[in-house]
């Protein structure tokens, strides 16, 4: 850790312009990558759609819709979110913002032009990793460039403890590292194609420890990140438990990574590793839901606030659909559960309880509450905001409902034999069958893209024409240093952090 | 701090590097020993009767698959199932996969299970059902592809460079067959070579294993 003196020169400013330019990207992304699965969950409908053009065909489509959601919208906002709290949580401008800023430009351009490539159709096919090698070494070389941007700041921190969000980002950070480099392992025939380094029933069971944990440590662990840091922010209260957020931090770490084999439930693996998973799978219930118990909890001391202010009314209700995802998931993970449930669209609702309910509505919950303190302005429109939130429980539960009805349809009648053990109905028939769900899902997912519209109008709204404001870290070291280990004086940090800025808070 | 946990964690938390190490540390042990072990287990990795090299026309559809994003609503993994084997025949072992680089599982049926596909229907149905799926399956929700009949299979890549990677992977390729492979890609379309593949799908199971 390099030595830096007590007193903060007047200079040190948090560097918060390449925050606001990560937030405006999330928010093109998830407009864009919105907007593309509503025109998925229409030709499902009407397959027609494509008009006979290739770069238009599901096939293609559907891996841009779940890439630019993932690493436009998600990547983006978790950059953003966690450069702005890493510098409040550590009492310092960040490390080498320069590498910062290439990270955010870097990161955009991967996910354009990886976006194209897939329309072009270069994919390695493995889920939530198709793009092909080229830009898996181009995300590698970034994130490493985020790793020493964020570690870096930590190691520069006038704040002896690092602060419990910090640990999540830092494990984004870290076990995604590991698992995108184990998992895009190939040998390069040539520049749009290359071939797994495994094969077959291992090359799924790595698929799957990938697949899986993407969504642990980058959906889950990285969103947990912003909720640990924005929920207190918000409800202006310190975290319910420090010691269950310890606790619940190294049990997730742990077990997260054990789950993934429930994705090949009864396929052609050990049976060992399957049912390893599910254990794996249903003990993650525990931390799981230790955080959001810690979260309500924390909660708890500020309801008042729910009446009155958008962003808290997001991040709330963001806190009860992880609950949700978090407990279905398991459920999922039970083999006889799962015989009904898997290759259905159960898993495509579940999917979207956790990146709706989840990590859509906490991201915009810490996008109203970060915006006008960036920009020294209250929110364009709280009333907006109220519209919003309301369109976005509509667009989720409508989908989710759907997704169920779907899925447990699909998953029932395949099975479904007769006395004498014969099929009773075709396949082409269930398919048939799902246009009803189909067509909620497309008219949940239209109301959902609906909210997000408004919400990006009325965040560049807020943004228009203005920089960020100049913020400097408080001087609050020595009291912060000296302290025995009391975990709520780590809450001294954020929420001195807020001494020195003058931005009215929104709503 | 009568507590060793706590003030283990303490070090942890006022140290960046070892909150580092203890987060790889943690994380990576299920896979060393979920993960690993298969890697290594010799039933999910050699070749048996069951196992069936693609020729390079067959390789080259399974490419056109792959490129179309036909996983994407398709699996290949019959599960042991009643159900399922009635419907699509016998369930998937895994020594039928160790020359699928990568892996076509799949984790989504919006259509059928393909894995025992092959010999289902004529060659000529597929090649109408890939260019109008619904004037064959007046239901179906499948996109048509019909530019695959106007695209060249040699226009998908170095055929050569394709077999001579497998081979170093350990796919056991013969100099004659990869000297032979772009003569046998001549004059087909892509959906020539979608079709070969589709045909050839899940017919090696020659053995029942346990």
């Amino acid at each position: 850790m390099t030595e830096k003196p007590n007193n903060i020169s007047s200079r040190e400013v948090y560097h918060d312009g390449v925050v606001k330019r990560l937030v405006q990207f999330a928010i093109l992304w998830a407009v864009l990558g919105m907007a593309v699965g509503v025109y998925i969950a229409a030709e499902l409908i009407w397959p027609g759609l494509d008009f006979g053009q290739y770069w238009l065909s599901f096939g293609r489509i559907r891996p841009l819709h779940t890439n630019g959601i993932i690493f436009g919208f998600g990547v983006s906002a978790l950059m953003a979110t966690a450069f702005y709290s890493v510098q409040r949580t550590s009492n310092v401008p960040l490390f080498a913002p320069r590498l910062a800023w290439i990270t955010c430009y870097g990161w955009q351009v991967v996910v354009l032009f990886g976006g194209l490539s897939l329309l072009a159709g270069w994919t390695s096919t493995k889920e939530y990793a198709e793009l092909e090698w080229p830009f898996d070494i181009a995300i590698t070389i970034l994130w490493v460039c985020f790793a020493i941007v964020f570690f870096g700041t930590i190691a520069n921190r006038r704040i002896k403890a690092i602060y419990v969000s910090n640990w999540f980002y830092g494990g984004l950070i870290i076990v995604i590292a590991m698992l995108h480099i184990v998992n895009n392992l190939a040998l390069p025939v040539s520049y749009n194609k290359s071939y797994s380094l495994y094969a077959g029933a291992q090359d799924a069971i790595v698929q799957w420890w990938y697949g899986h944990n993407a969504v642990g440590f980058l959906l889950t662990g990285g969103f947990l990140g912003m909720l640990y840091y924005f929920l207190p922010k918000q409800a202006n209260q310190p975290i319910w438990s420090y010691r269950l957020s310890v606790v619940s931090f190294w049990a997730f770490t742990y077990t997260y990574i054990w789950a993934g084999p429930h994705h090949l439930h009864y396929n052609s693996i050990p049976e060992w590793v399957q049912s390893l998973g599910m254990v794996m799978s249903l003990i993650l219930l525990a931390p799981s839901w230790a955080t959001m118990i810690n979260g309500i909890m924390t909660v708890s001391k500020a309801w008042e606030k729910l009446t009155v202010d958008p962003a808290m009314k997001f991040i709330v209700l963001a806190l009860a659909f992880y609950g949700l995802a978090t407990f279905e998931g398991p459920m999922m993970a039970i083999r006889s559960v799962n015989i009904v449930s898997h290759f259905t669209d159960w898993t495509i609702g579940h999917v979207h309880s956790g990146a709706l309910g989840w990590n859509a509505m906490i991201t915009y919950g810490t996008f109203y509450f970060m915006v006008p303190r960036m920009m020294g302005r209250p929110l364009y429109s709280v009333k907006l905001a109220n519209i919003h939130f309301w369109l976005a429980l509509a667009g989720t539960m409508l989908y989710i409902l759907a997704m169920w009805g779907a899925g447990v349809s699909q998953g029932l009648l395949w099975l479904s034999i007769d006395e004498i053990g014969e099929l009773n109905y075709s396949f082409t028939d269930i398919m048939a069958s799902m246009v009803p769900y189909y067509g909620l899902r497309l008219v949940g997912g239209l109301i959902f893209l609906a909210g997000t519209v408004l919400m990006a109008y009325n965040l560049l709204r807020t943004m228009y024409g203005l920089h960020t404001v100049t913020v400097s870290p408080p001087e609050v070291i020595d009291e912060v240093k000296g302290t025995a280990y009391n975990p709520n004086a780590v809450m001294g940090g954020p929420i001195a952090g807020e001494a020195g800025q003058q931005a009215p808070a929104a709503g | 701090m009568k507590y060793h946990g706590v003030t283990l964690h303490r070090k942890l938390e006022n140290n960046i590097g070892l909150l580092i190490f203890g987060i790889l540390f943690v994380s990576a042990i299920g896979g060393l020993v979920q993960v690993l072990p298969s890697i290594f287990q010799d039933s999910l990795r050699l070749a048996t009767e069951n196992s069936h090299l693609y020729t390079a026309v067959e390789l080259t559809g399974r490419d056109v698959y792959i490129k179309e994003g036909c996983h994407v609503c398709h699996s290949q993994q019959v599960r042991p199932l009643l159900a399922e084997v009635e419907r699509y025949g016998p369930y998937s072992r895994a020594d039928e996969f160790v020359y699928d680089r990568p892996f076509m599982w799949g984790s989504k049926r919006t259509g059928p299970d393909l894995h025992r596909l092959g010999g289902k229907y004529s060659d000529d149905w597929h090649r109408v059902h890939l260019i109008n799926p619904r004037s064959v399956v007046v239901n179906s929700i499948m996109p048509a592809y019909p530019w695959l009949a106007e695209w060249e299979a040699v226009d998908l890549g170095d055929i050569q460079a394709k077999m001579r990677t497998l081979r170093k992977l350990g796919h056991p390729y013969t100099e004659e067959a990869i000297e032979a492979a772009p003569g046998q890609l001549e004059g087909m379309t892509q959906l020539d070579a979608l079709v070969a593949y589709l045909q050839i799908l899940g017919t090696g199971l020659v053995e029942e294993s346990p």
